[in-house]
Order: structure tokens, then C-alpha cells, then sequence
């Protein structure tokens, strides 16, 4: 009989674990799905530079990026807090893998006009890839009177063109990396040192602290020279080097960071810095970025 | 001596039986619905794995957490950073067994209750969803709602946003199923 009661429970724990069985069943059956990489970055931007993420379709974003002035300017003007440069944008996103936006910049009254379109999305399950690539195309132009100090002669003059390819992986939850080679042709250079044509590789990254925010970094390298040619950039100028956090609430994401350029567009955070970190030339700023959405769907399916 | 064997040639029977045929979907349907007076939330996820085994009423269920998809992005992409963790916890499985008696030969439509483990968010609760199943010819319709509660499965909402995310959600599940030999 003892046996008998052993055996109904050998019984019956097979049953229990048939269920465990059925679900092997399952995932052999089951498609391996892809699963992409989401929220690489936080926003569109690590700090000043673009990130390899986009704005999703039929989704507006409405970006305020400010910058105050050199922390190493003094008391007279509270250590940078009196004076300010801003950037407004509206970016809107055509598919879930192209974006458009426009902005002004109050720092030299640039309007600039951009695109960014990710080529390859990161993903993991049924198609693997390692890294997302995006690629990023922009026009600013400077409507600054013409002045001695930077004459032009005619509205080509004007424009300033970049050009960058985005590589970035999300390597866990927490550290994503990107490197962002960069082409930026200044029709008009502001110093007669300086080449039209600046080739410069970008690197940033950030390390997600808890759920709603992260810490970033991000640094713009200008070689001096490419292939023994000619010094590219005025000497006085730097490499751009910032680092912030990014807060998340609901739909804002606040970016608060200190950089050494006041420029928040490429062709001024890259060609144009010319304070260094070394002596407190470093601006506070922030960007705000509010998303909205105007899927119709979401308005007409409502269960 | 004789019972031993009977047992032994049941189980070896059964274990037969059991793995002879099941209902099966690919594409099962889940989708829940938040509704406070801020904000309405639903999204839905249409690749649901499910495996009824019709001699042992059996039911297990199986989902990627990704595969939700929301009108809102942003949406979508704090669900799967902030509260589900999908890279922590890919997928939610429910294991549970059929608690009445359903001959899957007649066609028909049952009220059923389906008692089992749910696992959300790594956390494994006890379950009994409640619905109905229908039968026709070699398909089986599973219909069946049931609610989750945020808490129990450790999904934190921070006080910011708690007023746009219920406490509660619904969620509603119908899995097509047909038979796998």
C-alpha cells in the first residue's frame, strides 16, 4: 500500500510538472521575436550634441536649451547668472526613424534646420544587431548683420553645413556609448586661421543613475591637423567638453549640464568654442525637452 | 504488485497521451487599460504565446513585455524602462490548469475558471482568472479578463505620476487556439 502511495505521488507530481513541460512545449514553438533597443538616450540630445535617438512618429518635441555665461566672469555678473543665450526647437518625428526640427539661436541669431534619420536600430532575439547607426544632416545660417568684424558679402556666406554619422550601443540598462564622427563646413570662418572644411570625432555616453536620471558626458575632439595638411582650427579654439544630467518626469526631460562652449548647435559647440575648462570657462546651462503626441489613433481608440 | 504495474502503465500511457496533441497560438491577444480622470492608458500586445493541453487541462501563457505597443511612445518606453524593467524581466507566463471538467470532442462554450501562478515584473502571485472558452471544430477561444494589481507585483509609481497611472489595471485577454498534433 506504502508503495502504491508512493507511486500515486511519483503520479502526481508529474502532473504538477506537465505544466512546466507545456511551456517547454511553447518556447520551442514560439517565433523568436526581435526585440529593439529602446531608450538609449534619454532625449534627442546627450548634452549639446545629437544622440542617436530620434522623435517617434507623429510626435512633436518642443526643446528650450539655455546657456548662462563663463562661471569665471566674477561677482559683477554673479558668476555667469546675468546673461544668456537660448535655443528654441521644434522637432518633429515623420516615421519612428526620421526626424525633422528647426531651431533659433539667440548666440549669433542662427536658425538652424536639421534632419536625422536612424539607419539601424540595435536589437537582440530573431535578428541581432549590436549597434544602432543614425545619420544626422543640418544647415545653420547666421542672419547677424555683416559687421567688420565677420563682413558677408552674400546669404551662401550665411550658411554653415554638418554632417555626422551616429554610432551607439546600449550595452545594459544602465551605459550606453556613442562616437559621432563629424563634418562641419563653415561657408564664411569666423578667423582667417580657421579651415572651411573641420573634420571632428565626438564621443559620449551616460550612465543611468536610477530609473529617472542619468549622468552624461560627452567631448568634441578637432584634430589639429587631418593628414599632415593644414591646422584646421585657430589655436585659441578648444574641444568642447560637457557633462550633465538628464532628470526624467512624465513627458519633460530636463537636462542640466556645465559645458565650455556656449553654442548649443554644431557648428558653434564644435568650431567655435574658445573657453576651456582649465580656467573656469564653463557655462551652466539646461535643455527642456516637453513631448507631445498627435497620433490620431490614440484619440479615436479609446476602449 | 499488479496496481504497481497498472500505475507504471498509466503514467507511461499518459505521458503518452499528454504529448500527443495541444491547442496552440502564436498570436494571442493581451491588452490592459489604466483609467484615472488625468490620463487613459492601454496598449496592447498581439504576440501571445498559449499551449492548452486538452487531457490534462492544462494552460500555460507566455508573453514578451516589449511587444506592447502604445499610441504614445513615450508611453511605451517608460513602461518598459520605469515600471516593467523589460530588460530584467523580459516576459510575463502564467501556469495554471483548467478547474472544470471540458470535453474538447463537443463544441460549445464553457464558463471556466482557470487557477494557476501569474509571474509580472519577477514576481510569481497565485491567480484564478475567470472567462470563457468556446470550442469549435479543432479551435478553441479563450476570453477572459482579470486585474492587476500595481503593488503586488513590486511596480513602483512614483508619487509624481501616481495620479495618471491606476492602481488597478484591467487587463483583458483572447487567445485563439488550434490544435497542434
Amino acid at each position: 500500500m506504502k508503495l502504491l502511495f508512493s507511486i500515486i505521488f511519483v503520479f502526481c507530481t508529474y502532473i504538477a510538472f506537465s505544466q512546466d513541460d507545456l511551456m517547454d512545449v511553447l518556447n520551442k514553438e514560439l517565433p523568436k521575436q526581435t526585440t529593439y533597443a529602446t531608450a538609449t538616450f534619454k532625449s534627442t540630445r546627450v548634452i549639446n550634441g545629437q544622440s542617436i535617438e530620434t522623435v517617434a512618429k507623429n510626435h512633436l518635441d518642443f526643446r528650450i536649451s539655455h546657456r548662462f555665461g563663463t562661471i569665471n566672469s566674477g561677482y559683477k555678473e554673479l558668476w555667469g547668472l546675468d546673461q544668456s543665450r537660448i535655443r528654441l526647437g521644434l522637432e518633429y518625428g515623420i516615421t519612428d526613424n526620421l526626424m525633422v526640427g528647426v531651431g533659433r539661436s539667440s548666440y549669433q541669431k542662427t536658425y538652424d534646420y536639421f534632419m536625422k534619420w536612424k539607419v539601424v536600430k540595435q536589437s537582440s532575439g530573431a535578428r541581432k544587431m549590436p549597434i544602432s547607426v543614425a545619420v544626422f544632416f543640418s544647415d545653420a545660417t547666421n542672419t547677424m548683420d555683416t559687421s567688420t568684424d565677420l563682413p558677408f558679402y552674400n546669404n551662401l556666406e550665411r550658411q554653415s553645413y554638418t554632417t555626422q554619422i551616429l554610432i551607439a550601443r546600449k550595452f545594459n540598462d544602465r551605459l550606453s556609448l556613442q562616437l559621432s564622427p563629424t563634418i562641419i563646413h563653415n561657408n564664411k570662418t569666423e578667423s582667417f586661421l580657421d579651415q572651411n572644411t573641420i573634420y571632428a570625432l565626438g564621443a559620449g555616453g551616460r550612465i543611468k543613475l536610477n530609473k529617472r536620471t542619468s549622468f552624461n558626458i560627452e567631448y568634441f575632439y578637432v584634430p589639429t591637423s587631418i593628414m599632415q595638411g593644414k591646422t584646421q582650427l585657430d589655436p585659441l579654439k578648444t574641444n568642447n567638453l560637457s557633462v550633465g544630467f538628464d532628470i526624467e518626469t512624465g513627458g519633460h526631460v530636463f537636462q542640466l549640464h556645465v559645458s565650455n562652449s556656449r553654442g548649443m548647435i554644431e557648428k558653434q559647440f564644435i568650431t567655435a568654442t574658445a573657453d576651456s575648462w582649465a580656467n573656469g570657462g564653463i557655462y551652466y546651462g539646461f535643455n527642456i525637452s516637453r513631448i507631445f503626441s498627435f497620433d490620431k489613433k490614440e484619440k479615436a481608440k479609446k476602449h | 504488485m499488479k496496481k504497481i504495474q497498472l500505475m507504471l502503465l498509466l503514467c507511461l500511457f499518459s505521458s503518452i497521451v499528454t504529448h500527443a496533441q495541444y491547442y496552440m497560438t502564436q498570436k494571442g491577444e493581451t491588452s490592459f487599460f489604466s483609467e484615472t480622470p488625468m490620463e487613459n492608458i492601454s496598449a496592447i500586445n498581439s504576440m501571445v504565446g498559449a499551449v492548452i493541453n486538452p487531457i490534462t487541462n492544462d494552460v500555460v501563457v507566455k508573453m514578451n513585455i516589449a511587444q506592447f505597443k502604445f499610441q504614445n511612445k513615450l508611453m511605451e518606453e517608460h513602461f518598459n524602462e520605469n515600471y516593467m524593467e523589460t530588460e530584467k524581466f523580459p516576459t510575463a507566463t502564467f501556469k495554471g490548469k483548467i478547474f472544470e471538467k471540458i470535453d474538447f470532442s463537443k463544441d460549445g462554450t464553457y464558463d471556466i475558471s482557470i487557477k494557476g501562478i501569474v509571474t509580472i515584473h519577477g514576481v510569481s502571485k497565485d491567480k484564478t482568472v475567470i472567462g470563457k472558452l468556446s470550442i469549435a471544430k479543432e479551435q478553441v477561444m479563450f476570453t477572459g479578463n482579470f486585474d492587476v494589481k500595481l503593488v503586488d507585483y513590486n511596480i513602483e509609481v512614483p508619487t509624481l505620476v501616481f495620479a495618471k497611472i491606476a492602481e488597478s489595471i484591467a487587463v483583458k485577454n483572447k487567445l485563439v487556439l488550434t490544435i497542434k498534433k
